[in-house]
């Protein structure tokens, strides 16, 4: 059972990061589509304002994630950083410019240093979470075979599968941004702004519609396994969960309820990513389930039980910083 | 996962070298920001709270300046941080895949303490004026905590690798892992105490250092004068405090890792009543060069003059750190140590007289060197620490060889790591140094709409 409960938390952690990093990520890439300083002023200064306060905290749940697995599926974790050291080495300077780039903006004041910051910032939003969902789509196609670098270096993760994650990564960072940022302008009160946000919030969930759809084809060529368990298995309620709220969103995007959007919005990734979850699960890498990989149960129960003295004191905080900053 | 290393052969030996010096200077480069980032919220805060009970402006100013350098400083040590713990698997899976599980639960906790001071810290710089004063001061109490929590943690499992314990292997695979027994393994209490109280010197020394730099241009107004004295006297107080535990960490080293102290030494033959080598170099297998104190190493590491102190001929040449290296980082870090507490005695006796700095200029180009010492101090000890237990990953457990990824390539990973990492370290130094030019600080000064709001 702790191999199960640890799995779980390590798919909670993951989400987590994919909800509120992704937003962040999302940001940027907005920022980097913004146009010209002039035009894209306000939107840029919205971003840097809504994820001023919150990106860092935001960031940690990557680390929460990488520290889950290599604690709870040590061997799993070597296998995967051995064989995916090309896109996790871009994945992290990426992660390094970004957030070096984003303080730096903060704080310089002359337009040229602003726009090289900016500049490094939005684009590193783009390439990070491109190289992170390539990550994910060669251990959903089972190409990380297991042991030390024992995959392609290249093939691993510059197939159909992972660039299919990879522009989904990107896709659904720009929709839960572009959701999340609507509401915001309309808090602050430029209307313009929000309608603005609105319309990119929009294209983005068509296309990252579109783009799940396709990705389902490349699935059913690529890795058949998981392409039956999402669209006839165990992982069906899920799929449908994220469709459905995926078009929920849509429509009420398009009605403006901007405050509810933010909930069926998150709904559709998760349901995305927890679908990929239950379709995989127990299966993690070629030949290796999850009671295999899973550490000794003493390091399971030390590692659960701290974690969630640790939650008590996280939760909390975390709600005061949120709603810190989600009012005016 | 077997501990062994059957496929280590693929990896040679400039991969392991780029691994090497690729995770060092990530290390290095997070360690000073990981100083920065447990020492400056403890002195900023008691500028704050200074500030809110004398009602002085200068210390309010100081404080407000202090957490903006503090946020971009966060923002670097954070994601240069993030890296490491992807490098722990991009370099040395052999080590994670193996031992991952063993060392996971000081990094669970560090996670935690880490969310803390990002949430807390989110709070403290962007709320400064949605809180009112004495809830703001608050707000800023847990980021030290957790600074300090977080520097604990990462240190107990670093010391686990240096005295690993807590597990046990059977058949090449670990099993029977006992992980709080890990975590608090014999290396743990002067390894974590020595490193906490290093990161309070390299902030307050680093700090002061700032200012002794513009006092000596001119500025001696009160704003200057108290940013000095704060940041300095924190740091004057902990340095006698870790000399004492130096010498505590090595004692440790002496009976647990005796190779580290005979290279550390450059003693390369055993026996008794062996004298403390200061300075010199080995060569061809002996430390020329070097002064002497008769019976010294012997009563210093175990107190008694005739102590049998192992030399390096204890071990075959494959199983030795590298001497040079050790030895004359050694020697670095204890003559900084001990001129940094020249430097906090000279400020103490005047200070005891006179209620004052010394007079003479010389103590303020002293000072303002002191942040720089600090900081080569505190690298010249990881090296001791760190190249010390070479040629083992974990000591006398895993060759580093053995751990390292075999993957082709990683000389082209090091490469770009190296090229990132030093536009990083030219960025920092740019945008701190305009930072401590700007004349009006900001009230939020990432709020925009405020920024025309100059602060006392």
């Amino acid at each position: 059972m702790l191999p199960e409960i640890m799995l779980a938390v390590l798919w909670a952690g993951l989400s987590a990061y994919v909800l509120f990093g992704g937003a962040d990520f999302g940001g940027g890439v907005w920022d980097l589509l913004a146009g010209g300083a002039e035009r894209g002023w306000p939107q840029r200064a919205l971003v840097e304002h809504s994820i001023g306060p919150v990106w860092e905290t935001n960031h940690v749940w990557l680390i929460f994630v990488l520290v889950i697995t290599w604690t709870g599926l040590p061997g799993v974790f070597a296998a995967v950083a051995s064989t995916l050291y090309v896109p996790l080495t871009l994945a992290a300077l990426g992660i390094i410019a970004r957030g070096a780039a984003f303080a730096f903006r903060k704080v310089a004041t002359g337009p040229r240093q602003r726009r090289l910051f900016g500049a490094t910032f939005a684009f590193s939003s783009l390439v990070t979470p491109f190289f992170l969902g390539t990550v994910a789509g060669a251990v959903a196609s089972r190409r990380v075979p297991p042991g030390v670098a024992r995959g392609d270096l290249v093939t691993s993760w510059a197939n159909p599968t992972s660039l299919v994650s990879g522009a989904l990564a990107v896709g659904t960072a720009a929709y839960l941004a572009a959701v999340f940022l609507t509401r915001d302008a309309e808090r602050a009160g430029d209307t313009a702004l929000a309608e603005g946000f609105r319309r990119r919030g929009l294209a983005a969930g068509a296309a990252v519609g579109a783009l799940s759809a396709a990705g389902l084809l490349v699935l059913r060529a690529d890795a058949p396994g998981l392409f039956d368990e999402l669209t006839s298995g165990r992982a069906l309620p899920l799929l449908v969960l994220s469709i459905t709220a995926g078009l929920a969103s849509l429509a009420l995007l398009w009605r403006r309820s901007y405050v509810a959007v933010r909930a069926t919005a998150a709904l559709a990734v998760v349901g995305l990513l927890w679908g990929w979850g239950v379709g995989q699960y127990p299966h993690l890498l070629p030949g290796v389930d999850l009671d295999d990989a899973a550490a000794t149960h003493a390091v399971l129960a030390a590692s659960l039980g701290s974690l969630a003295v640790g939650a008590a004191l996280l939760l909390p905080s975390l709600w005061w910083l949120y709603s810190t900053f989600q009012r005016d | 996962m077997p501990v062994g290393a059957q496929w280590a052969a693929a990896a040679t030996g400039a991969d392991l070298g780029a691994a090497r010096t690729q995770m060092g200077l990530s290390l290095g480069w997070h360690i000073v920001l990981a100083c920065l980032g447990v020492g400056m919220p403890a002195i900023t805060l008691i500028a704050e709270w200074r500030g809110h009970r004398t009602g002085d402006a200068a210390y309010r100013l100081l404080a407000r300046r202090w957490a903006r350098a503090m946020g971009v400083l966060f923002a670097v040590g954070a994601v240069s941080g993030t890296i490491l713990s992807f490098e722990m698997g991009l370099l040395w899976p052999g080590f994670m895949g193996a031992y991952g599980q063993v060392i996971g639960l000081p990094f669970s906790l560090e996670g935690i303490a880490f969310f803390i001071e990002a949430i807390f810290l989110g709070l403290y710089l962007y709320a400064w004026d949605r809180l009112p004063p004495r809830r703001h001061l608050l707000a800023g109490l847990p980021i030290v905590a957790a600074g300090v929590a977080s520097a604990f943690f990462v240190v107990t499992a670093n010391a686990w690798m240096q005295r690993p314990v807590g597990f046990d292997t059977e058949d090449g695979r670990v099993v029977a892992v006992r992980p709080w027994e890990a975590m608090f393994n014999p290396a743990m209490p002067s390894q974590t105490v020595h490193m906490i109280l290093a990161a309070f010197m390299v902030a307050g020394f680093g700090m002061a250092s700032v200012y002794a730099v513009a006092m000596l241009r001119g500025r001696r107004d009160r704003y200057h004068r108290l940013g000095f004295l704060l940041p300095f006297t924190v740091a004057a107080l902990i340095t006698p405090a870790q000399i004492a535990v130096g010498d505590w960490s090595a004692h440790f080293v002496a009976d647990d890792q005796p190779v580290k102290l005979a290279a550390m030494e450059g003693l390369y033959e055993t026996g008794r009543g062996v004298p403390l080598h200061i300075g010199g170099i080995a060569v061809d297998g002996e430390l020329r060069y070097a002064a002497e104190i008769p019976d010294g190493l012997s009563l210093l590491a175990h107190w008694d003059p005739d102590a049998e102190i192992a030399g390096l001929d204890g071990v075959p040449g494959a199983d030795r750190p590298p001497v040079n290296v050790v030895h004359l980082a050694f020697q670095a870090m204890v003559g900084l140590g001990f001129a940094m507490l020249a430097l906090a005695a000279w400020f103490a006796l005047c200070w005891w007289r006179r209620r004052d700095l010394p007079r003479t200029p010389w103590f303020l180009r002293a000072a303002s060197l002191s942040g720089v010492a600090a900081v080569a101090a505190l690298e010249a000890g990881w090296v001791v620490t760190e190249v010390g237990r070479q040629p083992w990953i974990v000591y006398g457990v895993l060759r580093t060889a053995d751990a390292v990824n075999p993957a082709p390539g990683l000389v082209w990973g090091f490469a770009l790591v190296a090229a990132v990492y030093a536009v990083l370290t030219v960025a920092s130094v740019y945008v701190l140094r305009r930072m401590a030019r700007d004349k009006p600080v900001p009230i939020a000064p990432q709020e925009h709409d405020v920024t025309g709001f100059t602060v006392v």
